[in-house]
């Protein structure tokens, strides 16, 4: 799960690090009277949305007068932004939020993340800030400082000593430098955040370390132990189909084609979707609908495969194992009555009772179109897919 | 031989008494797993599904010699568990539970290695389907009737993935010396590659094929292990050609995050590595039985 940036800095401060005064606005009005609080003839207004690179997409505004914050704010609310991390749909920025201006003499970068290689947090630093990780890892790799942290004692003053000094600190810094580095981390351990990114962090003409923008992430496994952090939650930022899933306990992924799927198991789902790709289609989708496929489980997840209007065929591959195909194909019947589907469906059973599961799917009248193996289920997949297309012209 | 499990193998249920690691237990029990009691705290003393409950596993394997456990437990609990196993002389550990927080599993890991290698658990998993040595015993929830006995080792990542490899194999005739699911998770117990080393030394198994995802470094691992170190023939398939960057794909681990985590790219490092790349997930069975062929 990912939160704001403004999120992110209010619970880094509650662990000492320093950040500039700032405020949320929902509204340009709400905008102008943060900047009359905060003071001072220079605001960043912020465009809050789940994303990097702000910036260059436009959604960062630089403001003298609290004319250029209305004006600022009054472009950014509802507006669509668009970076390489949002893809092409983008996000819509619903939030702003007003800082102060900070008078910037240093940009560094420092983040944590989890290193799936050496199955700990590694911090990271470069004392050349503001650009993007992936072009520094690419461009300078030496530039980059990484230190692994023992889960069993966590990170040690002489760590921290040792980042600062990576970022160039000179030695005035260094308590100041360590304690921001060690509230860091405590937030990420405590909170349990898979991910924590400060880029840039900067230094400013009173020679202090503040964390000009924060970004952080969360272990989704981890969300039941931390309350305060799930409630931070901004369902405006995700795909509504993806939320809708996430509430029923489907797991659903939106994609740009338009086979609709509905398999069992996450590894078995993205081989079927290859399966389609190569057999010459596109999925609409990932879905998994996981190991206890009820017949209600069923009929909401073809109603959200359903839901994406541009869906021209649906396929469903279930291999049984705990479940059964009898259930399963009890509960395919039913959803596609009671649902009343338009477009073809084409169904593959296989694993337990698979025969009697083909048998309800055979003996129900249904013109549902059936395969035996994996790549014949794709291939009817597309064959009908390019028919209802070829129909349409 | 087969590896991990046999029909000897002393098998603990830990989660015994719950709903789902009842019907599991039971199900194990049907294949000829020799489950031989299991772990609830409280209802030490008690019987279920005919077989001695303890409050520790410290105390199964004092009184039935317990060596091999399968974890049911919630995931709020699952990685004490893991840790009591591990510290209680298990030699392997299946945890099926979905949902380890990340830095439990970190713990989980770092606690394992405190252990002398020789003496260390042999973790597997979570969020797996856990391991099958078929005609033998059966450590997990798959369905055990798709395996068919043989000599082709099994290493996924994805469970009902790993079924589809079993059927496609058996429809063939093939059959397998173990199957092992290492879970789909960022951090797991065993990577690829750990089952890659337990696969080399085994006799019975001739050829293995790994089932790998998008995300992570494990495959490629795996691969310059088999490049390295393996005699025996590595066939590999990795599932999410169409899975976009940054995107989570179901599993908390299958996310492509960096550069050489996507499938084009894995599949193309395994390959110069020598590794036989099965060209679709549908042609896993018949790529198996061509380098089965080759033998």
């Amino acid at each position: 799960m990912d939160i704001h940036e403004y999120q992110a800095k209010e619970l880094l401060a509650g662990y000492g690090v320093k950040i500039a005064e700032g405020g949320l606005a929902y509204s340009p009005e709400e905008a102008v009277q943060r900047a009359r609080e905060i003071g001072g003839n220079v605001w960043a207004v912020k465009a809050q949305i789940h994303s990097g690179a702000r910036g260059k997409a436009g959604g960062i505004k630089i403001c003298k007068t609290h004319d250029e914050v209305e004006a600022a704010a009054e472009a950014l609310l509802g507006k669509k932004l668009v970076t390489h991390q949002t893809g092409p749909a983008g996000k819509v920025c619903g939030r702003l939020y007003i800082e102060a201006g900070t008078n910037i003499v240093k940009e560094l970068y420092f983040s944590f993340l989890v290193d799936r290689s050496s199955e700990r947090i590694v911090m990271v630093g470069s004392a050349q800030g503001g650009m993007e990780i992936e072009d520094l890892a690419a461009n300078n790799p030496d530039a980059l400082t990484k230190i692994y942290i023992s889960p069993a004692v966590g990170l040690q003053d002489y760590q921290a000593r040792e980042m600062a000094f990576a970022l160039g600190l000179e030695p005035a810094l260094l308590s100041h430098a360590v304690k921001t580095i060690k509230g860091c981390y405590r937030a990420l351990r405590d909170l349990d955040a898979s991910m924590l990114e400060i880029n840039p962090l900067v230094i400013n003409s009173n020679n202090e370390l503040i964390a000009l923008d924060a970004k952080m992430g969360f272990d989704d496994n981890a969300l039941f132990r931390q309350h305060k952090v799930a409630e931070l939650r901004d369902k405006t930022q995700e795909d509504p189909r993806e939320t809708a899933a996430g509430d029923r306990g489907l797991s659903y992924v939106g994609l740009d084609g338009d086979i609709g799927c509905m398999i069992n198991g996450a590894g078995l789902a993205m081989a079927t979707m290859d399966m389609i790709k190569l057999a010459g289609g596109e999925p609409a989708n990932f879905l998994d609908v996981g190991g206890g496929a009820s017949a209600e489980r069923t009929e909401k997840a073809f109603r959200l495969v359903l839901a994406d209007k541009g869906v021209k065929a649906m396929l469903v591959n279930i291999f049984a194992g705990i479940n059964r195909c009898d259930w399963i194909a009890e509960g395919v019947v039913e959803a596609v009555k009671k649902i009343d589907m338009k477009i073809p469906l084409i169904v593959r059973l296989s694993g337990t009772n698979v025969e009697e599961g083909r048998r309800i799917i055979a003996e129900s009248g249904l013109p549902i179109i059936t395969a035996d193996t994996l790549a014949e289920a794709a291939e009817k997949a597309v064959k009908a897919r390019n028919e209802v297309v070829a129909n349409e012209r | 031989m087969a590896i991990l499990i046999n029909e000897t193998t002393r098998i603990i249920v830990q989660g015994f008494t719950g709903k789902i690691g009842t019907f599991h237990a039971q199900d194990m029990i049907n294949y000829g797993s020799n489950v031989v009691g299991g772990i609830t705290p409280g209802k030490g003393g008690q019987k279920h599904l005919d077989r001695p409950v303890f409050n520790t596993v410290k105390e199964a394997v004092n009184q039935v010699g317990a060596e091999a456990s399968i974890i049911f437990v919630p995931p709020a609990f699952a990685a004490d568990s893991i840790m009591e196993a591990a510290d209680a002389g298990i030699k392997y550990c299946v945890a099926i539970t979905d949902g380890i927080p990340t830095q439990d599993m970190m713990k989980v890991k770092n606690f394992l290695r405190r252990f002398p290698k020789e003496e260390r658990m042999v973790l597997t998993g979570p969020n797996c389907a856990g391991t099958i040595s078929p005609g033998r015993a059966m450590l997990g929830i798959m369905p055990g009737h798709i395996y068919k006995q043989g000599n082709v080792g099994i290493v996924g990542r994805s469970g009902t993935l790993g079924y589809e490899a079993a059927d496609q194999m058996k429809a063939l005739g093939i059959g397998v010396s173990t199957s092992v699911g290492i879970g789909g998770d960022p951090i797991n117990g065993s990577s690829h590659r750990d089952i890659l080393e337990i696969f080399e030394q085994d006799s019975e198994t001739k050829v293995v094929i790994m089932i790998g995802e998008i995300g992570g470094p494990q495959e490629v691992e795996a691969g310059l292990y088999a490049k390295e170190h393996m005699t025996k023939p590595l066939i590999a398939y990795i599932a999410g050609l169409t899975a976009p960057e940054g995107r989570r794909m179901g599993h908390a681990g299958a996310i492509i995050s960096s550069a050489g985590e996507s499938a084009a790219e894995k599949v193309a490092i395994l390959r110069e590595l020598g590794v036989t790349i099965c060209p679709t997930p549908a042609a896993m069975g018949e790529t198996v039985a061509a380098v089965l062929a080759k033998l």
